[in-house]
């Protein structure tokens, strides 16, 4: 069963047409890649699904329920979470505190219970500093849980951002251009990261990605965006040998 | 009774839009509301009195010379107080020292001239005109006229000459800006001494036209002019002309129509209204979040 | 307590003795705005209104309709939330400056309304408040706000609300509700400043609209930015330093408020982020953790 559908989506800006009539259907613990040149309409589609758009056109539908109206924390608390292209952290909190943020739309506590201390809250923030270091052991960054978020290096913060959105403990992980910036030691890390989460979590992941490479090694499904239309779909290797593929994305000469 | 109101207003409109006009530029350019722009309209009215009542010289000579001694002052807040903190501090704290400048100004002033409410000498002759069934006084038309004249100048120097695209190109963005070749640094200063210029008009020509001049004067003043530049739409210089007569027109309208205990209250309220029905003010430009 | 404000009073020089209630007033005042501004991000230039609002509301309560001081103050405070709650929609759809823009016309309408208001005596406004606030009332109110502060700041609330300020999609994306905890943060804000209002009324015995001016909402403000955006013990140390450099300065007579202004300049350029800016409590304890894990190391 599709965990994700979108039909039939379309979104513009002022006359232009980020995305046309674009149909996806991401399967349940799949791990989805998008792909497409710059511009295509990549992150406009993860901020149409996670409500930071409303799309022009179209239905989002997630495990069964029309997320087209939805606000951008109703989503994220419905199991979708997401890393940004754009690094988006909080920077001048702890890695640690990040993380915990991260667990907030999960989390219960309500205000008079926080302002007090109840019992009830404590235990829960005990529950949320366990499960975040946990996060941070499996991302790699527990020693440096307590340095400021600014003060990471590039690839660590990626990781964290990482971190955080599984601290949503999503059914579905969006991550944007995840490997972007990194040499390629840290993107062969990456992929090892991406088959464990998906292993150790259960959840579907959808990418989005410039790199070529890792695209094909990891995803088990394609889709490449060109303009704003859907050119392809299919294995890797099918998607590989597409001849309007190689058109659009490799270039006419290739 | 109406079309008397309405001319009122326009009057008090025009001054208002010139000293929102210099709270607008400054935004514009470095995103900081300078506070210390109440007080510099005031010290215009404090120079054009002093020019007026222990010189002797006609209003016109009393305007310029108020403008420039302004200008010399915005210069000088402005490197004292804004450049040591630019780029490296946050806009908060650049707004405190704002505020720290206006506080200091006001009280130089009482210092100077005590809190007494001064009166100017007769500089320009009570004279009264009809037209069109409309009574004028021969203040309302210099003040409606000068105000024109300044802000057709200024809306010509920012479009047509060099300086004024210097403007243009550091609102847009001050760093390319910067490495476009343009001295920024000269950019701004040029644009507090434009925009305190245009305040000590405004100084002089209320002090003249209500016959009150106090240390004081600058703070509510300032703070409705940049409401009037927020209603215009903060950044746009056209805005705040018309978030400056609007604002005007609006509130002795308010005080003629419904009640002149809640005077100050009108402008503030129509401000409120205003935004939330268009967040981003009469001319500004919607700022779509990018993602 | 009130034998302890009698043995206190016996010690300390009345005007030392006003000079500490009014530090503890500021105090709760200026972390009201560190709430909204210092830790969520959302310019606030209007926090005199809400005081005034809490000052008026427990007087007249006291004055007029008998309520205990206790009663009294709580209700002000209450009616002042609600005020942060009306002011803090307009933050769904305002930003930066617009939003600063927003709450001082929203604090001067409320002054121009209690100008005009009957009840509250117009212009010459009201006196003959009862005097219940004590150096001990203060600070034990002072005290157990700091503390509800410390507490708040380390739930998740807290964290959400320094979320909020350093990057608002990010948070929504981490499912947080930024609407509602931005109006939340007015709110709990503007309790404060309703508190330390009804506070102040009931130790001056005296007030009127013009206690409650835009010069008092940012003289406030100036407590937070001085001692450091975000930070409750940098907030109350501004609070102290702000409430005594009036005072200090009553050497210089009539040029007081002339350092005063100058001071601010001279400070933002020296210490632009405040003189305890980004010192937060864990990060006090971060320096422990770093020590701790040294020593265990060697």
């Amino acid at each position: 069963m599709a965990v994700l559908s979108l039909e039939n989506i379309s979104q513009e800006f002022g006359g232009l047409r980020a995305l046309d009539a674009f149909n996806l259907d991401v399967e349940e613990s799949a791990i989805f890649g998008i792909i497409g040149p710059n511009g295509a309409g990549k992150t406009t589609l993860f901020n149409i699904i996670t409500g930071i758009y409303t799309p022009t056109e179209g239905n989002i539908v997630f495990q069964g329920r029309n997320i087209n109206q939805a606000a951008t924390h109703k989503i994220a608390c419905l199991g979708i979470a997401r890393t940004f292209q754009n690094i988006r952290l909080f920077n001048k909190l702890s890695a640690l505190d990040n993380v915990r943020i991260g667990c907030h739309g999960i989390s219960k506590s309500g205000f008079f219970s926080s302002l007090f201390g109840l019992p009830s809250m404590l235990h829960e923030e005990k529950q949320i500093k366990e499960e975040s270091k946990q996060l941070l052991t499996l991302v790699g960054l527990y020693d440096k849980r307590e340095e400021y978020a600014e003060n990471l290096a590039y690839g660590e913060q990626r990781r964290l951002e990482i971190a955080r959105a599984l601290a949503l403990k999503p059914t579905l992980l969006l991550l944007d251009e995840p490997a972007a910036g990194m040499n390629s030691g840290e993107k062969a890390e990456l992929m090892i990261l991406i088959r464990q989460i998906r292993q150790d979590m259960k959840l579907t992941i959808l990418i989005v990605e410039h790199d070529m490479n890792l695209v094909m090694n990891i995803c088990e499904r394609i889709a490449v965006l060109d303009y704003g239309r859907k050119i392809a779909e299919g294995s890797p290797s099918e998607v590989k040998s597409d001849e309007r593929v190689i058109q659009s994305y490799l270039g006419a000469g290739a | 009774m109406f079309w008397e109101q309405l001319l009122n207003g326009l009057t008090l409109g025009s001054t208002y839009a010139l000293i929102a006009l210099g709270y607008t530029m400054v935004y514009g350019i470095v995103q900081l509301i300078n506070f210390a722009h109440g007080e510099i309209y005031m010290f215009g009215a404090f120079a054009g009195l002093f020019l007026a009542s222990y010189c002797g010289v006609n209003i016109l000579v009393a305007l310029l010379g108020a403008m420039a001694f302004c200008m010399l002052l915005g210069m000088l807040v402005e490197r004292i107080a804004y450049r040591p903190l630019r780029g490296k501090s946050s806009r908060l704290s650049a707004l405190i020292s704002a505020i720290g400048v206006s506080i200091f100004l006001s009280t130089l002033m009482v210092l100077l001239a005590g809190t007494n409410t001064r009166r100017y000498p007769d500089v320009v002759p009570n004279h009264t005109f009809h037209l069109a069934g409309l009574d004028f006084s021969l203040m309302q038309v210099i003040i409606l006229l000068f105000s024109a004249a300044l802000m057709l100048g200024l809306q010509f120097m920012v479009k047509k000459t060099r300086i004024g695209k210097a403007m243009r190109a550091c609102s847009q963005d001050l760093d390319a800006a910067y490495l476009m070749g343009i001295n920024v640094n000269r950019v701004i200063s040029f644009t507090f001494a434009i925009g305190s210029a245009l305040a000590a008009a405004g100084g002089v020509m209320v002090g003249i036209y209500y016959n009150a001049v106090w240390p004081y004067m600058g703070t509510m003043a300032g703070l409705k002019a940049f409401a009037a530049a927020v209603l215009g739409g903060i950044g746009s210089i056209p805005g705040a002309m018309i978030g400056g007569i609007s604002l005007g027109i609006l509130e002795i309208m308010g005080v003629a129509y419904l009640s002149s205990s809640y005077k100050d209250a009108i402008a503030f309220g129509i401000l409120i209204l205003v935004l939330l029905i268009r967040p981003q003010g009469l001319l500004g430009q919607k700022i779509s979040k990018k993602v | 307590m009130e034998t302890l404000d009698a043995i206190i009073s016996q010690y300390i020089d009345p005007y030392y003795l006003r000079i500490m209630v009014l530090i503890g007033i500021n105090i709760i005042l200026a972390l009201g705005i560190n709430l909204i501004t210092g830790v969520t991000g959302q310019l606030t230039m209007g926090h005199a209104g809400f005081m005034s609002i809490g000052a008026y509301t427990s007087a007249i309560l006291s004055m007029q309709y008998g309520f205990s001081y206790l009663a009294a103050l709580l209700a002000g405070a209450l009616m002042a939330a609600l005020f942060g709650v009306i002011i803090g929609i307009p933050t769904l759809r305002l930003e930066g400056d617009y939003l600063a823009m927003v709450t001082i016309g929203a604090a001067e309408i409320i002054r121009v309304f209690f100008l005009n208001f009957e009840p509250g005596g117009k212009a010459v406004g009201m006196a003959g408040i009862p005097q219940h606030t004590t150096f001990i009332t203060v600070w034990l109110v002072a005290l157990i706000i700091i503390l509800l502060n410390v507490r708040l700041l380390n739930s998740r609330y807290g964290r959400a609300f320094y979320a909020i300020k350093e990057n608002e999609i990010a948070a929504a994306a981490s499912g947080i509700d930024t609407t509602r905890i931005k109006i939340l943060a007015f709110m709990v804000g503007a309790f404060l400043g309703g508190l330390g209002g009804g506070l102040y009324a009931h130790y001056m015995y005296y007030i009127n609209p013009q206690d409650f001016g835009f010069m008092k909402s940012i003289e406030l403000l100036n407590m937070v930015v001085l001692g450091g955006m975000g930070s409750i013990p940098g907030t109350i140390l501004g609070a102290f330093i702000l409430t005594l450099a009036p005072e200090m300065l009553r050497i210089v007579s009539e040029y007081r408020l002339l350092f005063y202004g100058a001071l601010l300049v001279i400070l933002m350029i020296f210490r632009p982020n405040g003189l305890l800016g980004n010192v937060r409590l864990y990060d006090l304890r971060k320096r422990w953790w770093k020590k701790e894990v040294e020593t265990w190391q060697s």
